[in-house]
């Protein structure tokens, strides 16, 4: 066991920040480049202004009618961005394990707030899940991948939590929790998640052409 | 043909769409598909379709999802999985049928009216997504009948309607005839070099709404403006080739529409009461000619209108009495953002405006529009049943006292009528323009 311990959090490690950073370097140098050949389109007409303008209004909570239009749906969502982001980055074990490696610390989470924080994530997760399988109009769109993309996102949190409270065979699922993030942290320039890249670009292109060329809002 | 259909829908009778599906070879499919997916498409379809979570928030956004009691099958990103999600799947190896289907739900299911993207997080331009599939479709042949017929009339005589040359030019003089009944001096002036506006029609006004262009040259004669009508091929700006997804045809359109204005000299293009036809010269027309913005400024009625009142050229005798309801046109309000200034002149003209919700740049569509209408009666169920959600809002303004209701654009127009006829509204239908010639003061 420690053998696999030590590299899923030391090579994997190394190889899935690699993969993370270089893969989300790469589809945004190449996406660019194909825009620049295929779609001069989107530099002529970004505009900053109201590319900013329509980002705006779309990371506000009811920032848009649509929000307003479905109120739990917009406090999940922005509860589960929120919490997912956050507790990775300002968790108090993640940020001891890199003090022992590279004596650099920065603020972090009390650990009761990231267990709150953990199981909101879950609970958004399961809310996802439910609807997807629920609401017709989901459901259609949904296929094997869309639940792939939940437990990929949700395993991390779920064996976290367990490890965290040391629940029995917490020294495995410690070790699928450090390989679960991995996967996570590889998935997302690589599908769907990748709309973390490129949510800015195709809100402020809308925004942009809704904006400056349209004079009408886009939300 | 006595195959069954091969999905629960209705079987598909549009000569147009199984005559073109029968000439179809799976290879001549895949061939097709690959090729304008690889030569017109880059990063915008790519991103939208990798970063796409399916989560279905783009449904309400929707009249042909609403109309239909919430049907999954017609949600914006339902139609998308439908055709290009599909496509992209099978890297276009799709058979006939999967065509047919597909291309009855880009042109006859989708009115491209761009409410969907105000209403996806990630602002993905669902809209681009199906008039790439009905590229597809143009380059496969399969396109519904009567829209493809003013595409071939665009084709054949740079009008949308079979409109000859010198049928354009009696046209006008028969209506500065008829108009000199009422203001004896009147002049539509024909071929004036050098005039600060170019006024530019769709081809349905000479061919069957030609008291339109009567009343346009009152409204010009007695605002004093200098004005100037093309007696060359130019003057219809409308244009299906856009909707057919035939964008070579379209480009050759806008540039004789721009190039017969610049031959004349003038200030600027102002248009008359159609949608579709701004988005063609405003925003996507002049695109495919490779001019960010157009060659010479466009000026949709809307906003000359606006312009008239504000600077007192045009004066209101009377108030139009009965309480009016104002229609959002999608291409430009969503396309220009003219919904204040509709609204300056309607109150300007109007006694009482009631407005119908939603409103604004969240109107719904009214389901004629992106050409739908002009796939002519085999769909005219189509977009009727499909926009149930617009007899319910025009039954709740008509309830709030709203009699008459103001279309600014011409397919808004066709649709209404025919959602008002269907769900026994009872209401008028007028353009700006039969409100303004109803109430102004007209010279002696």
């Amino acid at each position: 066991m420690h053998d696999i311990y030590n590299f899923v959090s030391g090579t994997l490690v190394w190889v899935s920040f690699i993969l993370f950073t270089g893969g989300c370097v790469y589809r945004f140098v190449s996406m660019a480049a194909l825009a620049k050949k295929k779609d001069p389109v989107i530099y002529e007409y970004m505009s900053l202004r109201y590319a900013l303008r329509s980002i705006f209004h779309w990371i506000i909570p009811f920032g848009s009618e649509n929000m307003k239009m479905h109120p739990v749906f917009t406090i999940v969502t922005f509860a589960f961005h929120i919490c997912l982001i956050f507790v990775p980055l300002f968790l108090f074990a993640h940020i001891i394990l890199i003090k022992e490696s590279w004596n650099i610390s920065w603020w972090f989470l009390s650990d009761s707030i990231a267990d709150v924080m953990t199981l909101i994530v879950v609970g958004s997760c399961i809310y996802f899940l439910v609807r997807r399988i629920t609401q017709p109009e989901v459901k259609f769109l949904t296929s094997i991948s869309d639940y792939l993309i939940l437990a990929v996102v949700a395993a991390p949190f779920i064996t976290g939590f367990w490890t965290y409270h040391q629940f029995p065979g917490h020294k495995f699922v410690g070790i699928i929790h450090i390989l679960s993030g991995e996967i996570m942290l590889v998935a997302i320039p690589f599908t769907r998640l990748s709309h973390m890249i490129f949510f800015a670009f195709t809100r402020g292109y809308m925004g942009s052409e809704f904006g400056a060329i349209r004079h009408a809002k886009d939300w | 043909m006595a195959e069954p259909a091969v999905n629960n829908t209705k079987q598909i009778t549009d000569e147009g769409i199984v005559r073109g599906a029968s000439k179809l070879t799976p290879e001549k499919i895949e061939r097709v598909i690959n090729s304008v997916l690889k030569a017109e498409t880059g990063a915008r379809l790519k991103t939208y379709v990798d970063i796409c979570v399916h989560c279905g928030l783009c449904s309400e956004a929707c009249h042909f999802y609403l109309s239909h009691d919430n049907d999954p099958r017609f949600s914006p990103a339902g139609k998308v999985k439908q055709t290009i999600w599909e496509i992209l799947n099978r890297k276009g190896k799709v058979d006939a049928e999967f065509i047919k289907r597909a291309a009855e739900i880009a042109s006859t299911e989708c009115n491209l009216c761009r409410r969907c993207a105000m209403y996806c997080p990630f602002g993905i331009d669902i809209a681009y997504l199906l008039i790439t599939m009905r590229r597809i479709c143009h380059k496969l042949g399969v396109t519904p009948q009567y829209i493809q017929d003013t595409a071939h009339s665009h084709s054949a005589t740079i009008n949308q309607m079979w409109v000859k040359d010198d049928e354009w030019i009696d046209s006008l003089m028969w209506q500065e005839d008829e108009a000199r009944g009422e203001i004896p001096n009147l002049r539509i002036p024909l071929e004036k070099e050098g005039a600060e506006i170019y006024y530019s029609v769709i081809g349905p006004e000479p061919k069957f709404r030609a008291q339109l262009i009567y009343q346009a040259a009152v409204i010009m004669n007695a605002s004093g403006v200098d004005w100037t009508m093309p007696a060359t091929p130019g003057w219809d700006n409308s244009d299906m080739c856009m909707f057919t997804g035939d964008f070579e045809m379209m480009a050759r359109l806008k540039k004789i529409h721009f190039e017969s204005a610049a031959r004349l000299k003038v200030k600027k293009i102002v248009m008359g009461e159609c949608g579709h036809a701004f988005r063609s010269v405003y925003d996507v027309g002049n695109r495919a000619l490779g001019w960010k913005m157009p060659p010479i400024p466009v000026v949709h009625s809307i906003e000359f209108f606006y312009e008239l009142i504000r600077d007192g050229k045009i004066k209101i005798a009377k108030k139009y009495e009965k309480p009016v309801t104002f229609n959002d046109p999608c291409n430009m309000v969503r396309g220009r953002g003219l919904h204040e200034m509709g609204r300056f002149v309607t109150n300007a003209t109007c006694e009482k405006l009631i407005e119908m919700h939603p409103n604004r740049e969240h109107n719904y569509c009214c389901s004629a529009g992106g050409g739908v209408i002009n796939c002519g009666p085999p769909y005219k169920k189509t977009r009727v049943d499909g926009n149930r959600i617009k007899a319910e809002q025009l039954f709740a303004a008509k309830a709030r006292g709203a009699k008459t209701i103001i279309a600014p654009c011409h397919n808004c127009h066709g649709g209404l009528e025919d959602i008002v006829h269907h769900y026994g509204l009872d209401m008028d239908i007028k353009f700006l323009g039969d409100i303004i010639y109803e109430t102004m003061e007209k010279p002696e």
